[in-house]
């Protein structure tokens, strides 16, 4: 197991990489409410917001296949909204018999549907833009600066730091469980389901001591050097001109977006 | 796949604006009074041991076993954080989780993140530990099979709460939706349970000590046994009720105003609460839904409160 | 089992234990396990002694107690303050205990947030911060790793940010546990030469014999919770009996 599975940052020199973390999470953020606040059907808005979306990509010298390819990702969850298809009134354009259903697909099913997919791939390629270009340790200290609370974002650095080690130790476990999982041709192996369970419970629990054990050895290691109940950082972020341009300049696309897409 | 995302991690788009921020403000209320909780139980070690617990429950995760047919059970988590932390570290370890799923991996959305929050890690971790807690001087083979039970239905909770959302958004029907989401978490809260117990039994038997600190951090225990069985006892009730009659409800959710079917706004869902002076546009309903949320939050902030004053009694 | 090994004088530099006196150190842990029973030793400016023993010899248990995390019974001095309760973050500050495992020691994302962790800690200025991260990088030679994520480093890479990340406390007395474990021979070499040429005292706790014989002039050596030999390394690896009734080896 290799960390690289695990990170998202893609080392580049643009435009996108150097600018303040916090205009990329807040960008990010204001572009997807704006997509949430499109209504369907909105065609010029969708199209414009897709135009900034490029633009950004462009920004970030990653290549549109990059976004394009992980942006595939949230398509499966598209089945939960396929009932829009023939659940809203209006002029039948597809009929079909399914399995015991005669289903009519209408145009405002389908415009709905379109409109809910768009939305969602649009503002997934926003959000894997940000963590391409933004080193996540940067994320996280742009996550302080924007007043969440100290203790989640501390939760949320150690996760990321300690992900890395105990996914590690998991894909040990796991590999030690593959390789005493044998089979005698011919019979059956592997035990019943109940007691896989009782195997993979095993290791969580296995898993939770050790976890639990390295959580004393790192509060002492944090103790031996000061710590005592409050933590304190440094977070080397400051706003350059070019932050504030870029954060004026996204504010006003999202902006047009939003009137385009009343039209 | 490193880690196989249940069907319950919403991705940006598919739920509508309110809704969004609706349950971005429960769940932040929720997320601060345990805040304010786990500061005065843990202690100074609470921020390397809720950290690494979080590191713990992402790994977990990638545990599954086989089942049949290709497919694997594997563990969602909240039942057994909470269970092993204490409802309030265990709800912020979820947060977490959730919070790095969603953006170091873009497994559930940003601007959905606090309806993710609120389906996997808030309701999971009371669910689980309330009913965990209720069984408080019971003997072990009773409380392990009390987990289990738990476990599943933590998960249940969770599914039901995000048809919901989904349905009221627009974006499925509820007679699809609710049926699709239970059935499919009835099976994968079974993976879910036999993972919680397996991993307490084991836990119990290695370091029973470990389980007792997490408990002992959760005083005021007798309220979440309530609110637990509480939450539980509304899902049994209204499953039955909404795969019975999923239209009814979806009419009484019409005439209530609650859903506006259709293409005119479907972000619009609560069409009376929209404000005078600014017309109907999106600001309008935006602030519309803080209004209402702030309301919530403040019951919800008055429950947190009494939770409070009773623990100190 | 009693140690029954005859106890014998190993000739030992004047010292006045001006760095770090131990009298009489015992402690249990709460299981009931006696993990020390009576340590006393004493470190001078610019020792650099190993800490040698079998496995539960006491080694680790007696390092948690040289900056306070532990406390036993009995005198703990670091330059001249008797450890208590009060002067803890002074002591601390002065006593750079290094973990065993680095994945332990480096908690943050970035190596530089796990090398400024100590300095401010001590509530120290900003600026007083980042010139200490940069010094202790350039005392491992790991300047160039300042911004790397911390998962992202070889372990021998690990074992070097360790080091800064207490070196920027400015320590009077360095405390290594097993510094050279799991390094492949050129991270070891690397780590050799480093430890050589930081001009800090340092007590060192290894299994690693050779390590002991190339690069510490004096070797201490416990078992089950005692000091069984205190002396000039060339004299200890030279008594054959001593090593064998402690598990150790001749390198």
């Amino acid at each position: 197991m290799h960390f690289d599975a695990f990170d998202r940052y893609h080392e580049k020199d643009s435009f996108l990489h150097h600018l303040d973390p916090r205009v990329k999470v807040v960008v990010t953020i204001v572009f997807i409410v704006s997509n949430a606040l499109l209504p369907d059907a909105a065609w010029f808005g969708f199209l414009f917001a897709w135009i900034f979306l490029l633009l950004v990509n462009a920004a970030s010298k990653l290549g549109v296949a990059y976004t394009l390819k992980r942006s595939l990702l949230a398509l499966p969850f598209a089945l939960i909204a396929i009932t829009v298809l023939f659940s809203i009134p209006g002029k039948p354009v597809l009929q079909f018999h399914f399995l015991m259903w005669d289903l009519t697909v209408t145009d405002m099913g389908l415009l709905r549907f379109v409109s809910i997919l768009v939305r969602s791939w649009l503002s997934v390629q926003m959000a894997i833009l940000l963590v391409a270009v933004t080193r996540f340790p940067d994320l996280i200290h742009a996550l302080e600066h924007l007043r969440v609370p100290a203790i989640l974002t501390t939760i949320i650095a150690f996760l990321y730091r300690y992900l890395f080690v105990l996914t590690d130790e998991v894909f040990r476990l796991l590999r030690a469980r593959e390789a005493r999982s044998a089979a005698v041709p011919g019979t059956r192996s592997g035990g019943g389901v109940l007691w896989r369970a009782k195997i993979a419970g095993n290791m969580a629990g296995q898993l939770f001591l050790r976890s639990y054990e390295r959580s004393d050895r790192i509060y002492n290691a944090m103790v031996a050097r000061g710590y005592s109940g409050h933590l304190y950082t440094l977070n080397p972020h400051e706003m350059k001109s070019t932050d504030y341009f870029a954060t004026a300049f996204a504010i006003v696309v999202i902006f047009v977006t939003q009137i385009l897409g009343r039209f | 796949m490193l880690y196989s995302p249940t069907p319950m991690h919403i991705p940006d788009g598919f739920l509508a604006i309110t809704i969004s921020i609706f349950c971005w403000v429960i769940s932040a209320a929720v997320i601060g009074v345990a805040i304010s909780r786990t500061n005065k139980s843990l202690g100074e070690k609470q921020i390397p041991l809720m950290g690494v617990m979080a590191a713990f429950i992402f790994a977990a995760q990638m545990i599954n076993f086989p089942v049949a047919g290709g497919t694997s059970g594997h563990l969602l988590g909240g039942a057994l954080a909470a269970i092993v932390l204490g409802p309030w570290a265990g709800m912020l370890v979820m947060t977490a989780v959730i919070a790095v799923q969603g953006l170091l991996f873009q497994d559930g959305g940003l601007v959905v993140m606090g309806a993710n929050i609120l389906n996997m890690g808030l309701v999971t971790a009371a669910v689980g530990y309330g009913l965990y807690r209720a069984t408080k001087n019971q003997p072990k083979g009773v409380r392990l099979a009390v987990a289990g039970v738990a476990a599943w239905l933590s998960v249940m909770t969770g599914a039901l709460l995000c048809s919901i959302e989904l349905w009221l958004s627009g974006t499925s029907q509820l007679a699809v939706v609710f049926p699709a989401m239970m059935g499919v978490h009835a099976l994968i809260g079974l993976g879910e349970a036999l993972i919680t117990v397996s991993a307490l039994a084991f836990i119990m038997q290695t370091r029973p000590d470990l389980l007792g600190a997490g408990s002992e951090s959760a005083s005021g225990s007798s309220s979440w046994a309530w609110v637990g069985g509480l939450i539980a006892l509304v899902v049994v009730l209204f499953s039955p009720l909404a795969s019975a009659d999923p239209d009814g409800l979806e009419r009484v959710a019409i005439n209530m105003g609650f859903i506006n079917n259709g293409l005119s706004a479907p972000y619009q869902i609560i069409p009376d609460y929209t404000i005078p002076f600014l017309g109907e546009t999106a600001l309008s309903t935006i602030v519309a839904g803080i209004v209402g949320v702030i309301v919530v939050g403040g019951v919800v902030f008055l429950i947190g409160r009494g939770l409070k004053a009773k623990s100190h009694s | 089992m009693p140690v029954t090994h005859l106890k014998k004088q190993f000739s030992l530099p004047e010292c006045s234990g001006d760095v770090l006196t131990v009298q009489d150190l015992h402690f249990s842990y709460p299981d009931g396990h006696n993990a020390l029973h009576g340590v006393s030793l004493k470190l001078c400016e610019g020792d650099k002694v190993a800490l040698v023993g079998p496995n539960g010899a006491g080694k680790s248990t007696l390092m948690l107690h040289l900056n306070g995390i532990l406390n036993g019974h009995g005198d703990v001095e670091v330059a001249g303050q008797r450890l208590t309760r009060d002067n803890l973050p002074a002591i601390r500050s002065m006593v750079g205990l290094v973990f065993q495992s680095p994945d332990d020691q480096l908690f943050s994302p970035t190596v530089f947030e796990d090398v400024a962790f100590g300095p401010l800690h001590m509530g120290l200025s900003e600026e007083e911060v980042r010139a200490r991260v940069d010094s202790a990088l350039e005392a491992v030679r790991m300047s160039a790793y300042r911004d790397r994520l911390s998962h992202h480093l070889s372990v021998g890479e690990k074992k070097r940010i360790a080091i800064a990340t207490v070196l920027s406390m400015k320590p009077s007395l360095l405390v290594l546990d097993e510094p050279s474990a799991g390094l492949d021979p050129r991270a070891r070499r690397t780590l050799i030469n480093l430890l050589r040429d930081l001009p800090i005292t340092m007590l060192v706790s290894t299994h690693d014999m050779k390590l002991v014989q190339e690069l510490f002039p004096r070797t201490i050596v416990m078992d089950e919770g005692k000091v069984v030999a205190d002396g000039l390394t060339i004299e200890i690896l030279e008594d054959e009996a001593l090593l064998n009734a402690h598990g150790l080896e001749k390198p």
